[in-house]
Formats: structure tokens, C-alpha cells, sequence
């Protein structure tokens, strides 16, 4: 078979894993005292080792981030439009890792893998882990590499306050950040729309209180209701309105509670989709750390005081019709920062797509965070 | 980068070393760059213009985009040394509150803008045409500017607003006019403060 590789891809990458035996203290109180991580790379460290840039995910990504796999060339990573020769996020330039959060479902220790105490699925009984955790983790990692300071750490959504995190834990170790369509802390609708999620998974009756596997069963129910609903939040209104309307499959109501609108099977059929793949136990962590998140916290809610220790200069991008992380959670940030006399640009990108946008290759985003690579000298 | 515009001279002259520089409506962040390398100033510019902004990002400028017409939302009081607005102040509807909001967040603003009154457009206007001029170069059907005001009717603002004018100097061509600014002058730059 003849493969395609597009003139700017990394082409084919393969996962590696990093074996940890240093115990690692969670914020929720447990240790991990064994655990590994899966991750990729694209582009080659220099000699100064101060080309890197880490990449964090969001919610349902991995660290497959750009390229392909040999055995599964349509397997595109989550970010490949921006990372490549040629692309902003320049591999020629730039050494570029992704890792799998702990408690991720695509290969790092987490539910769906083995906990070496009892030499089975870790499923519910794996720890609770926070974005702290994952920073932390993901430092350790670095010193494998033996990388002391990330050229750049970047991340959209949940891997946005991954990438702010990193400058608040790690100052020293992180020359630029670049926060893009995240917020400091979730609203309360933010975390119900989370709860909600959780509830549809929790609630399945095929759950087990997370020992699923034990049952050679999914919760699928459960975790195809959380991907519609989180689903509903990624799309702006228009967008919705623009793709499907109100569109129905056959022309006319057929007075049932099959397929009648174009949404109703596009929330269908991508629910499945996910349920098809991803880890209910998981999602169920992840919407947790997103839902714990709160730098200023411990600073009475001051976030201009706890961002304060952060050293590194930042980019913060928000997209006009992003609801779920609006434009206004990233001035905070911004005018935080500002606060504290630190270098820091912020862009709000226009475009339909909602909080799915910073996913897409808009032009301007993309020449945006072009020019903000570009000025990064390594 | 645009040309090197002569009232940058004079601003650059009233900003001290290390100064905290706001730049609003800052373009492609070509007077920022100057502070930051002539002063070392710690600057940030305003600019709605999502090319305009990708220029400061290309100059290492740290730029933030917002609406001045909502004002400076989100800023501090007293935060910055010196608040610009260069050339921009004629474009913008909101007058009164954008100054306003200047010497809120800034010690002192720093304002330049074309004069309506230099004798050229006033000859312009007198053989029956609004004027295009080196300081007004744009016909009146695409023009950005929405006020079209003089030094005279300027200083009568800051009069109304209690804004202390701290100094004026007003140029035709690069030359300083110390006499008759209002009819010889084509821009003029203010420094402005707040009274008492």
C-alpha cells in the first residue's frame, strides 16, 4: 500500500515509555510509588538541550500530538496542523514532546493499565491526580531527557492550565507559555457540565464502580451521554446552527425518538464514537482535575498573587465564540500577569467554531503563534 | 514598519528610563520597540487590528487586543508611568472617556493628533474641499478619523475635563511652531495629567 505523507507532516512517529521508580506524592493524598509514561517527540534535541517544547493535551487528547503511525496512517495526531516543518510550531527549530496525562487511557499509568502492587487493572482504585500531578510528572520526564528548561510549554483548553501550571510550579524550568482557550479556574457552569458527564458514567449500570473491565463490559451508555453533552459546550450556537440547523434526516417529522434532526445524529454518532475508545474511569479523573484546578486558591482567590512566581512570557489566546473557556477567563489571566510587570501578549481570535477553534488552522491563529515561535531564540 | 514619525521624538524625550509605557492603538508596535530599546521601557500595547497585532508580535512587543471604545477595563488605577496614544485620538468616538480612562491607569498621558486648524486646511476648506494633507492624508469617504478637532478646541476639552496640559509642543513637518500652533502647526503632542 502507498501512504501520503503531506510535504509538512512529521511523517511516521512511534511511541516510547519512560519507567518511573521514584515514588510520586499526589495532591489528593495517595503516592504512585511505580509508574510509567508514553510519549512522542518530533524534531531533534541540540546540543544545548534548549530547543524543547512540551506540549500538554486537553480533556480527551494524548500524546500522539503530530505524524502518524506506520500500522495506522489515517491515525493523524490531535495537533499536526500546527506542528511540523514548516508549520508554527516548527520541528526543524523545535524538539517537541506530548505525553499522556497519568490516569490517561492511551498508555500511561492509569485506570486501564496494570498496577504493579496487585498485578491488575488499576481501574477505580487508581489515585486522583491533578494538573499539579501531571506537571510534576511530566518534570520528571524532562529530567529523563535531560531537559532542564522547556524552550516553550504550550497546551489549549485543560492543557492551557497544564501550560500555566508549569510556570507556576516549575518558573525556573520554562522560558515561554502560551495559554490558549483555557481559563485560571472553572465557573460553576463549567462544573456542572462536568457533573453531569460524570453522573451519565457513574450512573451506568454497566459501571461497577469503575471495575467494569472485571465484567468484560463498558459503560458506553454513560460515557456516549458525557461526549454529547460535552460536545454541546465545544460548539459555539452558530456553528451548530450553520452545520445542521435544524436539518432533519428525512425531511419531515416522523413522530419518533429515533435520528429526526442532524444534530441529534451528529451528538449520536460521535457519543459512540468516543465510547468506542475512550476510558470511562479516565474521563472521570480528568473532568476532576479540570473541576479541582484553582491556582488562587490558596492566594484567597487572588490570582494576580499566584501568578506572581510565574517568570516565563506567555501568549494568551482566546477565540470570540469559545462559551465553555470565554475571552473574558483569559483576560483575567492577561491582566493578572500584567499585574506582575511579566512579558505577556493576548490575542482573541475570530472564529465560529466555538472552543473546538483551537483545534483549527485559522489563518490568523496560525500566523499568530508563527510569529510568537519565531521570536523564541533557543 | 511605517516611517519613522517625528512626535515619537518628543515622546521618547518625556519617558524616563525603565518606565512602565502603555501604547494604545500601538500598530505594528514600532514606537514600543523604540522605548524599549532607547529607555528600556516595560511596554505593552492595545490594538483591535488582528494584523496590526501580529506586526507587534513579529517586533517582540508585548501586545494585548482590546476595544478602546469599551476603555481600558481590566487595568489598573495608577499602573503605568505613561499612557500613549499617538495619532489615534481622532479615530476613536469615544474622546472624553478614552482620556478619561488614560489618566486612570496612567501618571501621566502622552497624546498627539492632526490639527484641523493648521492653515492649510483651513485654506483647503476655504476653496471649498475637506483637506488631505500629509497629517489628514485620507479623502473624507475612507477616512478612519470620526473627530475632526483643533489645538484650540483640544485645549478647551482638558479645560472642561480638569486634565492638566503639563506641555504642548505642535510641529509642521517636523518643525516645532512655537507661535500661532493652532494655524501653523499640523499635529501637536500633550503631555496631560490630572489636576491637583
Amino acid at each position: 500500500m502507498t501512504k501520503m505523507i503531506a510535504p509538512q507532516s512529521v511523517g511516521v512517529v512511534v511511541p516510547q515509555r519512560a519507567e518511573f521508580t521514584t515514588p510520586l506524592a499526589l495532591r489528593s493524598g495517595g503516592t504512585l510509588d511505580h509508574y510509567h509514561l508514553v510519549y512522542e517527540t518530533y524534531g531533534t534535541l541540540n546540543a544545548d538541550r534548549s530547543n524543547a517544547v512540551l506540549v500538554c493535551h486537553a480533556l480527551s487528547g494524548s500524546h500522539h500530538v503530530a505524524g502518524t503511525y506506520a500500522d495506522a496512517p489515517h491515525n493523524v495526531g490531535w495537533w499536526d496542523n500546527l506542528i511540523g516543518p514548516g508549520k508554527p510550531l516548527d520541528t526543524r527549530k523545535f524538539f517537541v514532546i506530548g505525553v499522556n496525562n497519568l490516569g490517561g487511557c492511551y498508555g500511561s499509568s492509569g485506570p486501564n493499565q496494570i498496577n504493579p502492587a496487585t498485578g491488575k487493572l488499576w481501574g477505580a482504585d487508581f489515585p486522583f491526580v491533578t494538573v499539579e500531578d501531571w506537571v510534576e510528572s511530566q518534570a520528571r520526564l524532562a529530567d529523563q531527557l535531560g531537559i532542564r528548561r522547556f524552550a516553550a510549554v504550550v497546551g489549549g483548553s485543560l492543557g492551557g492550565m497544564q501550560a500555566m501550571s508549569w510556570a507556576l510550579q516549575y518558573p525556573e524550568r520554562v522560558g515561554h507559555v502560551a495559554v490558549i482557550a483555557a481559563a485560571p479556574k472553572l465557573t460553576a457552569q463549567n462544573i456542572a457540565f462536568n457533573e453531569v458527564a460524570r453522573q451519565a458514567i457513574l450512573t451506568d449500570p454497566e459501571f461497577h464502580g469503575g471495575h467494569y473491565y472485571a465484567h468484560g463490559v463498558v459503560p458506553a451508555r454513560g460515557l456516549k451521554l458525557a461526549r454529547m453533552v460535552g460536545h454541546i459546550t465545544y460548539l459555539s450556537d452558530d456553528s451548530m446552527a450553520e452545520k445542521f440547523g435544524r436539518s432533519l434526516r428525512h425531511g419531515r417529522n416522523t413522530y419518533s425518538y429515533d435520528v429526526e434532526f442532524e444534530i441529534e445524529s451528529y451528538l449520536r454518532y460521535q457519543g459512540d464514537k468516543f465510547a468506542g475508545y475512550f476510558d470511562a474511569n479516565t474521563y472521570l479523573l480528568t473532568t476532576k482535575a479540570l473541576d479541582y484546578f484553582d491556582p488562587a486558591f490558596e492566594y484567597g482567590g487572588h490570582l494576580p498573587a499566584a501568578l506572581a512566581r510565574a517568570t516565563a512570557d506567555f501568549l494568551v489566546v482566546s477565540f470570540t465564540t469559545d462559551w465553555r473557556f470565554s475571552p473574558e477567563r483569559s483576560r483575567e489571566i492577561v491582566y493578572a500577569l500584567l499585574h506582575n510587570r511579566r512579558n505577556v501578549s493576548y490575542a482573541e481570535i475570530d472564529c465560529p467554531a466555538g472552543h473546538d477553534s483551537f483545534l483549527l488552522d485559522e489563518p490568523r491563529y496560525h500566523k499568530l503563534l508563527s510569529a510568537w515561535f519565531d521570536r523564541i531564540e533557543v | 514598519m511605517t516611517a519613522y514619525r517625528y512626535d515619537y521624538e518628543v515622546i521618547t524625550q518625556w519617558i524616563e528610563p525603565g518606565e512602565k509605557v502603555l501604547d494604545l492603538g500601538c500598530g505594528d508596535g514600532e514606537l514600543l520597540r523604540h522605548l524599549m530599546d532607547v529607555r528600556q521601557v516595560q511596554g505593552y500595547g492595545v490594538e483591535n487590528d488582528p494584523d496590526k497585532l501580529l506586526g507587534s508580535v513579529n517586533n517582540g512587543v508585548n501586545v494585548i487586543q482590546m476595544d478602546l471604545e469599551k476603555g481600558l477595563v481590566g487595568l489598573e488605577d495608577g499602573f503605568f508611568d505613561h499612557v500613549i496614544m499617538s495619532l489615534s485620538l481622532q479615530a476613536m468616538h469615544n474622546t472624553q472617556g478614552i482620556l478619561h480612562e488614560m489618566l486612570r491607569v496612567g501618571r501621566e498621558a502622552v497624546v498627539s493628533f492632526p490639527n484641523f486648524g493648521y492653515w492649510r486646511h483651513r485654506q483647503s476648506i476655504l476653496n471649498g474641499r475637506m483637506p488631505v494633507s500629509e497629517s489628514l492624508p485620507h479623502q473624507w469617504f475612507n477616512t478612519p478619523n470620526v473627530r475632526f478637532f483643533t489645538i484650540a478646541d483640544f485645549d478647551a476639552l482638558c479645560e472642561l475635563n480638569g486634565i492638566a496640559v503639563r506641555e504642548r509642543l505642535a510641529f509642521d513637518e517636523g518643525k516645532l511652531m512655537l507661535d500661532e500652533p493652532n494655524f501653523l502647526a499640523s499635529v501637536a503632542v500633550y503631555r496631560l495629567g490630572r489636576n491637583g
